[in-house]
């Protein structure tokens, strides 16, 4: 451990490129994802405040099974069991960067759901009534006056979300995608030094999470208008 | 379906052996729990302290260990130590690893607690002649600890599914086996879906439990 | 001339409570209308029927005439949807208890909102209409505070100001002066007044008794979901015929 130092000296100049030009590939699952997971996570929070008994149902079950299984087991199930379940189609274009983005993207939107929903139900009912009274249409109080509300409500715990993404990442190594981790990994065992190497990995992580941790909690104390 | 065909042939098999990580998930998860609920109160009393030489190495620490992902401190751990001559088993460096983490979300959960009820409680407290410690002891985190019963209830849940990560360091827990068992009869299907299904049956019930757990918070307000 | 406002036995019920008990009433134009009554008996479910916030469970309203809130299907009748009923909403100014601002627009837009994406009025237009609602109820100072900077009895009048801009045939009042402290009453009820005298056709429903008096040209009293009592503000205010008027003013009188 003592050696630290000195093997950082020796190596850092040749580990840390190699690792920062993963970061992108990082960035870019967590972006694709993330995307994926705000669209998923709208239609599921619509559904269950829709009136259709039916698409209630079916988002609370998404839901509930989205964030009850950890995620590793989600990216497990994404990528290998649809190739199984039907052979004859062809998978050729189904890579570990597709398999990682759906299946963040959809434990990402059981657990956005949660976070628009109390969004959108949080909003006094006499707000929407309110827009309603003046004649306005369903559609139009949503779009004037619930979703601008909802938003600001909604973006602190989303800002999180995206934090938490950025580092659940690395668990796509587990089903062989190139990034940050998977790349510390190889330059780890290949050059016996796992805690040098995991060490830095961990360090660029951090360079990454904690400014948006900063911006995420300065959104939190700027977005809270009183009622 | 082969699915299903699958399923009925082998489901026995592979359920049985999927079972036998069971034990070491559960292992885990409570270890790792009982280390956070314990090391994480002192990380929370560290960084709610007057004394910036105790606040500003628990706000480190909290920061480092919520800011980097969990695989990579179990790495550090498992992989790093053995370097500087601790050799810890997948078990142990499972539990210590994910301890360490969780009490950083801990201290968080019981400063949010804390601080919630601080003020006027505490204020009352010194005027009666109490130290702040007693205040802290007999006041302040007996009132906490009831609001804070749902989210360390919701973090355990997030512990149990954080055991599957344990997995790349080789202890046997339930996706661990699951692994081995594809790679063995290359049912991945069947398999990691039945994987899926034992966290569930884990996880659903705790999270219902903590939905009641609100609702009943919220009545006490 | 038809009555502006014609409501014809309604009937409400919530589950197991029958909240309205057949409600008939006459509205003529320009008139004032105030509704009292102990708190369960109807009058704000009544006031939320109007504007169809509440589909009620028998009976209909007309508007200047026509049926709102249904149409025709065969021999019965079907509730119209929230979509359908924004076109006849247009027409009803509703002043909610609790105000029910929109806390992420300013007063002024607050009060131009609904003209521009309802009615359609340009910008400019809309915000001339919006800035003189707001001068109106003497708040042209305050066209561009949000609502949490704004006292209790300051946002019922931007509320008010809001439902102005739409220039509505019938103006509702569900309580207007409920929810705020008691100092702030006087100025609602200002501008309440001021409206009465310029000749709007107003159903409010209120615990200022006195006001009630000053500013209707009928005071009706409900009780039990039924229209009990109703007349001038002399007869039934200072005069009341049924036992149960009679009560519940004493009631009132003795607080």
């Amino acid at each position: 451990m003592l050696e630290l130092p000195k093997v950082y000296a020796e190596h850092i100049h040749i580990w840390l490129p190699e690792l920062l030009s993963y970061v992108e590939t990082t960035l870019r699952i967590a972006a694709v994802a993330f995307a994926l997971a705000v669209v998923i996570g709208l239609a599921a929070a619509l559904c269950r405040t829709s009136r259709s008994r039916i698409l209630k149902t079916i988002a609370a079950i998404y839901v509930e099974v989205g964030r009850g299984l950890p995620i590793v087991v989600i990216l497990y199930i994404v990528y290998f069991v649809p190739p199984q379940l039907f052979p004859g189609a062809s998978w050729g274009w189904f890579n570990a960067f597709v398999g990682s983005v759906i299946g963040l993207g959809i434990h990402g939107g059981a657990i956005l759901a949660e976070v628009f929903r109390s969004g959108i139900e949080a909003l006094h009912s006499g707000q929407r009534e309110a827009a309603l009274s003046l004649g306005m249409t369903p559609a139009k109080a949503m779009a004037y006056i619930i979703l601008p509300q909802a938003v600001r409500i909604v973006l602190p715990p989303v800002a999180n979300y995206a934090i938490g993404l950025l580092k659940d990442t690395a668990l796509c190594s587990l089903i062989g995608m190139n990034e940050l981790m998977n790349d510390a990994k190889s330059i780890a065992f290949a050059e016996y030094q796992p805690m040098a190497v995991f060490v830095l990995a961990a360090a660029i992580y951090f360079a990454m999470s904690y400014p948006l941790s900063l911006v995420a909690r300065h959104l939190e104390a700027r977005l809270s208008f009183g009622r | 379906m082969r699915f299903f065909e699958v399923l009925g042939q082998k489901g026995e098999y592979f359920l049985i052996t999927l079972l036998g990580g069971w034990p070491t998930t559960v292992k885990v998860a409570a270890g790792a729990l009982v280390f956070a609920l314990i090391f994480g109160l002192v990380i929370a009393l560290l960084r709610l302290s007057r004394w910036r030489a105790f606040r500003i190495p628990a706000i480190a620490y909290i920061e480092f260990f919520r800011g980097t992902p969990l695989l990579v401190q179990l790495f550090v751990i498992y992989f790093g130590l053995p370097d500087a001559g601790f050799e810890p088993t997948p078990l142990q460096a499972a539990i210590v690893g994910m301890g360490l983490n969780g009490s950083a979300y801990l201290a968080e959960i019981y400063r949010a607690g804390i601080e919630a009820i601080h003020r006027g409680q505490m204020e009352a407290a010194l005027s009666l002649g109490m130290t702040p410690a007693r205040a802290m002891r007999y006041i302040i985190l007996p009132q906490a600890m009831r609001t804070m019963l749902p989210p360390i209830t919701s973090f355990s849940i997030v512990m149990l599914k954080d055991t599957a990560v344990v997995s790349v360091i080789a202890a046997p827990e339930i996706m661990f086996y699951a692994r081995n068992l594809v790679t063995e009869t290359l049912q991945s299907a069947v398999i990691y879906c039945m994987a899926g299904a034992l966290y569930l049956c884990m996880t659903v019930p705790m999270a219902r439990l903590v939905a009641r757990l609100e609702r009943s918070r919220r009545a006490w307000q | 001339m038809a009555p502006l406002l014609q409501i014809v036995d309604l009937h409400k019920r919530f589950l197991e409570l029958e909240v309205l008990t057949g409600v008939s009433l006459e509205v003529a134009r320009g008139e004032k209308v105030s509704i009292i009554g102990p708190s369960g008996s109807g009058k704000t479910t009544l006031l939320r029927c109007i504007n169809y916030l509440e589909k009620p469970t028998a009976g209909h309203i007309y508007i200047d005439g026509k049926l709102i809130g249904e149409k025709q299907v065969n021999s019965g009748y079907v509730h119209l949807s929230d979509r359908e009923l924004a076109k006849e909403r247009q027409e009803i100014g509703f002043v909610f208890q609790r105000f029910n601002l929109f806390p992420h627009l300013t007063a002024l837009g607050n009060v131009t909102i609904a003209p521009q994406k309802v009615l359609g009025l340009g910008r400019e237009e809309a915000e001339a209409r919006g800035r003189a609602m707001l001068t109106k109820v003497g708040l042209a100072h305050k066209i561009d505070e949000y609502p949490e900077r704004l006292s209790g009895g300051q946002q019922q009048r931007v509320a008010i100001a809001r439902v102005l801009a739409m220039q509505p045939k019938l103006m509702l009042f569900d309580e207007a002066t409920s929810a705020l402290d008691p100092e702030l009453i006087g100025e609602v009820l200002r501008v309440m007044r001021q409206l009465a005298e310029e000749g709007s056709t107003m159903v409010i429903v209120t615990h200022e008794i006195q006001f009630a008096g000053e500013v209707s040209d009928r005071v009706i009293f409900m009780d039990g979901g039924k229209i009990v009592e109703q007349g001038p503000p002399r007869d039934v205010l200072l005069n009341p015929q049924l036992p149960r008027t009679r009560d519940f003013l004493k009631h009132l009188q003795e607080r």
